[in-house]
């Protein structure tokens, strides 16, 4: 018997129909019922459980009452267990925090969440990589990996995970933009963390194909390379993200997932490093900037990892600039080229170009910078 | 009389033995054959025979070989046989990039005809002189298909061509001196991954470019990869998405700027026999597979050959021996100036040459340009059909028509249902049907490649067709019909999470002992 929770963000959506980019606060929300803004993400949570009916044998539904997930449930022919219930008249971002940290405490073996980014950072900020979960599609902005690519994908998802055909999991980006920036139509985009999500990329493979390395191994192959070039003579400004963090546990030295560090022959010189600590640390070597893009819209600056500024970058020197990605990211990218937004005009036209991108060991992708954001 | 049936789509049912390993039937003293005793008077002239061979490679133990009796081993591969399918049993196109086409079997009895079959190797060059004329033939067949200026026929696959491509590029630069700086292979994401893989085994670092918008190798970005460390570039066109690539002659002449070596994979030549050449666009090197495109079966379905050509400049440079002709007398040449030496054993595998070779006669010029014609109407039939299937896709077509195969896309269909491609590939197992995705990574998402070859009628293009549509129209009524397909196959599901674990994946019968902890002796009794 597995147990799944489920959390649906009630209002999530809601500001997109009627033109408001997001449903962030309790004000957008009321500004968007007032513009006849109706619920969706109840619709699209339902999609994703049509997929779990043919299991529900096999499950125990938990999830809390009402809106935030019994009635969705209830209405799909489920029968929920309830754990507890949100706030009224209106549910909060700290319902969809309490439910996720008494989901985990359940001990379920998945979370399915309904929402846009904002409810993928309050899942991230309650649970972390503590449990598996799958985001269902059902917001204004999805800018985050851990959602599924629609709901009835997110609920084939689902099932093939509580089945056990799906036994591997990885770590998704939780992006999410400033919503009032986004308004007065400035694109500020951050990483918040991470989620582990099901790894649905590993479903069997046909006959032909050899098997595909996991993301981890291709890690792996990444840093090997980068140890192999690096010298001791320079420092070595390290990016975000998870490819990055492959290369500092390969040097065996503790690093921020979602900061900047600095690496120095081998050891760890600095740690979450803010602009003015980086100039400061590089003021006497020559050095090196290892970036690899964030988030599934492929930008490689100006996306979480903004202490790298102009500055920093006219310290390193285009030449300096190490940049690294799995094969697989890549092409998650569809063709796209690589951004970069460093909040300086001159400087994104001067990072724009070709990059040798390190997909591998001893391998090596040519791969288009594009600034025009 | 016409059987009537509502639907094209045939009901299959794999048979299901559940045999075991022919380790496993392994039964202690059990023999195929059993030879009779060793006449006295021959014992006594040549001894017990064994101690003819010296010690020093002698065996201490017997080999760990399965004992069994010879009605045994036809009916365990007799079950085997069953539970396969092949070009020979269903409409195999659904194995893009493999030019899965008709083999005709008389070739198989050329091939095996006593004359072929006891010929050795070792012969003196005067008793093989059928033989030596054949390959000299095909060596001039392929001279013409391709514009280059010798082939060698050595090479035993696809991807062993491809080396043999990659040491002749690391020999060339050697004699120039250059052999250290220039370490670096350039290839596309959409040539075949052993372009990039068999230039590794040689020691080269691989530069990967990516398509631009249109699926085109970006000619930019071929700017920005090449160097004084540029070794050369290995590149198919068309590419596995069945786009042919029209500023190819850039391609070949940025790299020879910079000094590099361009070697053309014609893996998917099928659709452009006797309409372009290698000359043309400019390659130095060039290999067709002999096995798929020309009419012997494709590697799975026995051994394989990859012909690798070179123009003037570097046929120095082949693998010896090449087979020469003098005055209508043919003979092993040795005379290759750089050779890079021998790739394999012998002269290559003869007998895929000769299936081969009788199969370009068989065609004529005329018929290998009509195959490709009809290789590449086939496909774009199917590119028409396939793409007005409610949830499939041909990414980067803009409507432009393909030449022989086509990578398309069910990514809609997923968004929509949540059914992928490989749910795809199972449900079609049911009726027979075999569907392959992509390399990966999946650039092209929930990729699925197919290629029919002129080898298919019409009524079979769309038997297949039915499938698809079949399985595109389930995955909105009957999802639980797809996901949970195969219904009718031997195995299920297979668990391929051992297949990049080095600690579980084991490709041959001690190793999967030795990682089960398993002793080999014990298997044996």
């Amino acid at each position: 018997m597995k147990t799944v929770g489920l959390i649906v963000n009630p209002v999530a959506g809601m500001g997109g129909s009627v033109g408001l980019k997001g449903t962030d606060g309790l004000d957008v929300v009321r500004e968007a019922e007032r513009l006849g803004a109706r619920p969706w993400a109840p619709q699209r949570t339902a999609r994703a459980l049509a997929a779990l009916l043919p299991i529900s044998d096999s499950l125990v539904l938990v999830t809390f009452s009402g809106v935030m997930g019994e009635a969705t449930a209830s209405a799909c022919g489920l029968e929920p267990q309830l754990i507890g219930s949100g706030s009224a008249p209106r549910t909060t971002a700290q319902d969809t925090v309490r439910a996720a940290r008494q989901m985990v405490e359940r001990g379920v073996d998945l979370l399915l969440f309904a929402g846009g980014d904002g409810t993928a950072r309050d899942v991230c900020g309650a649970v972390g990589t503590s449990v598996t979960v799958l985001g269902v599609p059902a917001g204004v902005k999805i800018h985050s990996a851990a959602f599924a690519s629609s709901p009835a994908a997110a609920g084939r998802v689902a099932a093939s995970f509580l089945t056990g055909e799906i036994t591997r999991v990885r770590e998704a980006e939780v992006m999410d933009i400033n919503e009032a920036d986004y308004r007065r139509g400035r694109l500020s985009a951050r990483l918040y963390g991470y989620l582990e999500i099901p790894d649905a990329r590993r479903l069997l493979q046909g006959a032909k194909s050899a098997s595909a390395p996991d993301e981890r191994t291709a890690q792996r192959a990444i840093a090997t390379a980068l140890v192999e070039r690096m010298t001791d003579d320079r420092c070595y400004i390290v990016g975000p993200g998870t490819t990055c963090r492959s290369l500092l546990e390969m040097l065996g030295v503790e690093g921020s997932l979602l900061g900047v560090d600095l690496v120095r022959a081998g050891k760890r010189v600095g740690k979450d490093l803010n602009e003015r600590e980086i100039l400061a640390q590089t003021v006497s070597s020559q050095c090196s900037l290892i970036l690899t893009p964030v988030g599934g819209q492929g930008f490689l600056l100006g996306r979480g990892n903004q202490q790298i500024s102009p500055e920093v970058i006219r310290r390193v020197g285009k030449e300096n600039i190490i940049v690294v990605a799995t094969a697989e990211k890549l092409s998650s990218l569809r063709g796209r080229p690589l951004l970069v937004d460093s909040g300086d005009e001159e400087m994104d036209s001067y990072l724009c170009g070709y990059y040798r991108v390190v997909t591998g060991y001893r391998e090596a992708a040519v791969y288009r910078v594009f600034c025009g954001v | 009389m016409e059987i009537q049936r509502g639907s094209r789509l045939r009901n299959f049912h794999q048979a299901k033995w559940d045999e075991e390993a022919i380790f496993e039937l392994s039964t202690p003293g059990e023999r195929g054959i059993h030879l009779p005793q060793v006449e006295q008077d021959i014992s006594d002239l040549v001894g017990d025979g064994l101690s003819l061979i010296p010690a020093s490679v002698r065996r201490k133990t017997p080999p760990a070989l399965p004992e069994v009796g010879q009605m045994r081993v036809l009916k365990h591969f007799l079950r085997l046989s069953q539970q396969t399918l092949g070009a020979d049993l269903n409409v195999d196109i659904g194995q893009g990039t493999c030019t899965v086409k008709y083999s005709p079997k008389v070739n198989e009895r050329i091939a095996a005809s006593p004359k072929v079959r006891d010929l050795h190797p070792d012969q003196d060059e005067s008793t093989v002189q059928g033989a030596l004329r054949v390959m000299y033939e095909l060596d001039l067949f392929l001279r013409e298909l391709s514009g280059l200026d010798r082939f060698s026929l050595q090479p035993s696959s696809g991807s062993h061509a491809i080396l043999t491509m990659a040491a002749i590029m690391q020999r060339y630069h050697e004699v120039r001196g250059e052999a250290d700086t220039r370490n670096e292979l350039i290839t596309t994401i959409f040539s075949h991954p052993s372009d990039a893989a068999a230039a590794a085994v040689k020691g080269y670092s691989i530069i990967t470019l990516y398509p631009d918008e249109q699926g085109m190798p970006d000619v930019a970005a071929l700017e920005a990869a090449v160097s004084e460390r540029t070794a050369g570039l290995f590149i198919t066109n068309p590419e596995d998405i069945g786009i042919f690539n029209p500023k190819i002659a850039d391609f070949t002449r940025i790299v020879h700027e910079a000094g590099g070596i361009c070697g053309y994979d014609q893996a998917n030549a099928n659709g452009i026999l006797g309409i372009t050449r290698a000359r043309e666009a400019d390659f130095d090197l060039c290999f067709f597979n002999m096995h798929k495109t020309f009419g012997a079966p494709h590697g799975c379905g026995g051994p394989a050959a990859g012909a690798v050509g070179a123009t003037k400049e570097l046929a120095g440079y082949l693998p010896v021996p090449l087979v020469g002709c003098d005055d209508g007398e043919y003979f092993l040449d040795y005379d290759v100036p750089h050779t890079i030496g021998k790739v394999r054993s012998f002269y290559g595998a003869f007998p895929v040459l000769l299936k081969s070779y009788a199969w370009i006669l068989s065609m004529g010029a005329t018929g290998l340009r009509e195959a490709a014609e009809i290789a590449v109407l086939n496909n774009n039939y199917l590119l028409k059909k396939i793409t007005e299937i409610d949830g499939a896709t041909s990414p980067y077509s803009g409507g432009k028509r393909r030449i022989e195969q086509v990578r398309y896309s069910w990514e809609d269909l997923y968004r929509e249902t949540g059914i992928d491609t490989h749910d795809v590939t199972r449900r079609l197992a049911d009726f027979g049907f075999h569907l392959w995705q992509s390399h990966h990574p999946f650039v092209v998402p929930q990729p699925f490649t197919i290629e029919p070859t002129e080898s298919y009628s019409r009524a079979e293009l769309d038997e297949y067709l039915d499938g698809l549509r079949h399985v595109a129209r389930e995955a909105r009524s009957e999802p639980e019909t797809v996901k949970h397909a195969p219904h009718n196959s031997v195995v299920h599901r297979i668990d391929d999470s051992s297949l990049d674990d080095p600690k579980r994946w084991a490709v041959t019968w001690r190793a999967l002992l030795k990682k089960q902890g398993r002793a080999a002796a014990k298997i044996r009794g």
